[in-house]
């Protein structure tokens, strides 16, 4: 993975100092709040609910053991103990003291970690593909290109004070894993017919209370015209995006009035004007960027394992856990594996400081020191050999980590909600416990199949709801909690926007309304292959919504 | 309507509720009820300017079995702390309304 060089490490330490010089005087009362908070947003720090939030970038998602056990060792000294995996590979603490974020920051450095631009209007930590690098399917491994774009947009001058965020994500399969669609910019790696690298390039994607998917305004970007492009398009974008709504403001509302040709045009005579050649990616570089992101030498080992299939015979737990959280790896002999932070009844995303030790040294063990955080709340073991596989699984069954549910119907997206932020109108996790106590991860679950529920307690959709197979988007009706379901949604190289099924839900009859969605599709489908989002697409809404609303199953408005 | 004063302390971010002397308390039962919150909203803005607290706003409250509690969700869960996490924030400290509002959604992890 990426190590800093001399100028990183400067760089992070001065932004730390820089930051303490700011708390100190906004404590002495130098600095007002409006003066302060752009600062403290520029370093992830917002004020939520119950107390400020931290949240701590990670780019791409990637992690080595030393980082994780330095969280959770921040999780113990300055907050509570746990830490809150996010849907954009971040981390966040939700009890940290204003008074010791600058010494939260400088623990962060000390391996190689910040919070900038997790917050405010600029370009913000860049995603991808939590498999990068090891996925079966995968063309070439995204992140050098992630980590690239992370350099070149990291306190960019011009691009630090934008209508309004911006999200950059970069998948490397041709299944896309990084919802590049619901990005302001989705990458993705192809190749062309003379089989030179590039990227086909989407722009306008993102949820939010105006939803869009993203438009492809380039079949194929050479890669040397990367960050060309990119600042061609953040150009337009810094210029023409509307800065006189919050809630317009949005490359997709750009996209949305200018239309996809107009902004197309734009983008491209952005980019011819200024020739490519000032921004020109040279090979040498990403040469030199992808080398850290070489794989461990591993020997490939038989692709079968005796000692996994013994187990798998003999425990029903340890099968399933095997069947739904190991997906076979690009080198014969070896797993990626899922740790889901979805226990059943648990919050999604969470992690004590307990736990993530726990992980941080399967890591260090089996995993070659590295680890990711998926955007879908997990984390992931990317090079455990399958001869150390019942050995990682019963470790991580000791700290209540072995969840088999990755991909299923308790495997559910959910954003903090009510319970923690400021801007929420429902709870969202009360309503994920509840589903994954209805659905489980055994046989009912397994019978479902690969089915995403996806939650948000506001509009904002940080539980990506209107990507969800099933999305719940929590309201607040008449000072009542209520929930919107939306079907059909999908965040893969499919992607789609869910459909509004009709009137919502209080919070008593929400998880009985997925029940009868599922148990819809459970009667329809044309067999057990045919997953839900194959099923709604054939079938349409109809027959949910005669099930949900026209026999009485629930609806309450 | 009865409100009360409430704000997030600058130092820490932690929720607290003016007192009767003008104070701030992280006790949601030592908040001051008014029928008017304009000076209590006036010298909140003092110690907002003092670099003491941040974000003051008044919020609805209600009498219910002779005590104070929040009337919206939102409010109630601020004053609480998380509802399915019921061994954090001011419930873990024994420091949340009495009787705050709002039924459960349902199962054992939450309740307000």
């Amino acid at each position: 993975m990426y190590r800093y060089d001399e100028f990183d490490a400067a760089f992070v330490a001065a932004r730390v100092d820089q930051f303490r010089d700011q708390v100190g005087r906004r404590l002495a009362g130098e600095l007002t709040e409006e003066q302060f908070r752009p600062h403290r947003l520029m370093n992830g720090l917002y004020l939520q609910l119950h107390s400020y939030m931290l949240r701590i970038a990670v780019p791409y998602g990637t992690l080595n053991a030393r980082q994780l056990r330095k969280l959770a060792e921040i999780a113990r000294k300055y907050d509570r103990g746990y830490g809150h995996f996010t849907t954009r590979q971040n981390l966040q603490f939700n009890w940290p003291a204003l008074k010791d974020v600058p010494d939260i920051l400088a623990e962060l450095a000390s391996v190689e970690m910040h919070a900038i631009q997790t917050s405010g209007n600029c370009i913000r930590n860049v995603t991808a593909d939590h498999y990068a690098g090891v996925a079966a399917d995968e063309l070439v491994d995204p992140r050098p290109f992630a980590e690239i774009l992370r350099q070149w947009s990291s306190l960019h001058p011009e691009f630090s004070f934008l209508p309004r965020k911006f999200k950059i994500a970069v998948n490397g399969a041709p299944h896309d894993r990084a919802v590049i669609q619901a990005h302001d910019i989705g990458l993705q790696i192809v190749r062309n017919d003379a089989g030179e690298l590039g990227f086909a390039v989407f722009v306008g994607g993102g949820l939010g209370r105006t939803p869009f998917i993203g438009h492809k305004v380039r079949d194929f970007l050479p890669q040397r015209d990367l960050l060309a492009y990119a600042e061609a398009i953040l150009r337009v974008y810094n210029l023409e995006g509307r800065r006189d709504n919050k809630f317009k403001a949005r490359i997709k509302i750009l996209l949305h009035e200018k239309g996809l040709e107009g902004l197309r045009e734009a983008i491209e005579a952005e980019f011819a004007a200024r020739g490519g050649a000032s921004l020109e990616l040279p090979a040498e570089e990403v040469e030199r960027i992808a080398a850290y992101f070489a794989p461990p030498p591993l020997a490939p080992r038989p692709a079968t394992n005796e000692r996994v299939e013994r187990r798998c015979g003999k425990d029903a737990q340890f099968a399933k856990f095997f069947e739904s959280n190991v997906v076979p790896h690009k080198v014969p002999g070896y797993a990626i594996v899922t740790v889901s932070l979805k226990p059943i009844g648990g919050v999604p995303g969470d992690a004590s400081a307990d736990q993530m030790d726990a992980v941080a040294d399967l890591a260090d063990d089996y995993s070659h020191d590295e680890l990711r955080v998926s955007h879908e709340q997990n984390l992931i073991l990317p090079y455990v050999a399958l001869d150390d596989l019942t050995t990682v699984y019963d470790r991580l069954a000791s700290v209540g980590l072995a969840t088999p549910n990755a991909g299923l119907i308790s495997d559910i997206i959910a954003c903090p909600g009510l319970d923690y932020c400021a801007l929420a109108t429902a709870r969202s996790i009360p309503i994920a416990q509840r589903l994954s106590e209805r659905f489980g991860e055994g046989a009912r679950a397994r019978a479902i199949g690969p089915l995403k529920i996806k939650i948000s307690g506001c509009i904002n959709a940080c539980g990506h709801h209107h990507v969800g197979h099933i999305g719940i988007l929590g309201l607040e009706r008449a000072g009542e909690e209520t929930y919107q379901i939306t079907l059909g949604g999908s965040g893969d190289e499919t992607a789609s926007i869910g459909q509004i099924i009709g009137p919502g839900f209080s919070s008593e009859t929400v998880v009985g309304a997925v029940e009868t969605i599922v148990e819809t599709y459970m009667a329809r489908r044309s067999g057990p292959a045919e997953t839900f989002l194959d099923a709604y697409r054939r079938l349409g809404p109809t027959p949910f919504k005669d099930a949900l609303y026209n026999r009485n199953a629930g609806a309450d408005i | 309507m009865t409100q009360i004063v409430t704000a997030n302390r600058l130092i820490d971010g932690i929720v607290v509720f003016q007192d009767k002397a003008g104070g701030w308390s992280e006790d949601f039962a030592r908040a001051a009820a008014h029928e008017d919150t304009a000076a209590a909203l006036a010298r909140a803005g003092e110690d907002v300017a003092a670099s003491l607290v941040v974000d003051p706003y008044a919020i609805e409250v209600e009498l219910r079995n002779g005590h104070y509690a929040p009337k919206a969700l939102r409010e109630a869960i601020r004053a609480t702390g998380p509802t399915v996490r019921r061994d954090l924030g001011k419930q873990a400290n024994g420091l949340a309304p009495l009787n705050a509002a709002h039924a459960p959604t349902g199962n054992s992890h939450v309740s307000l």
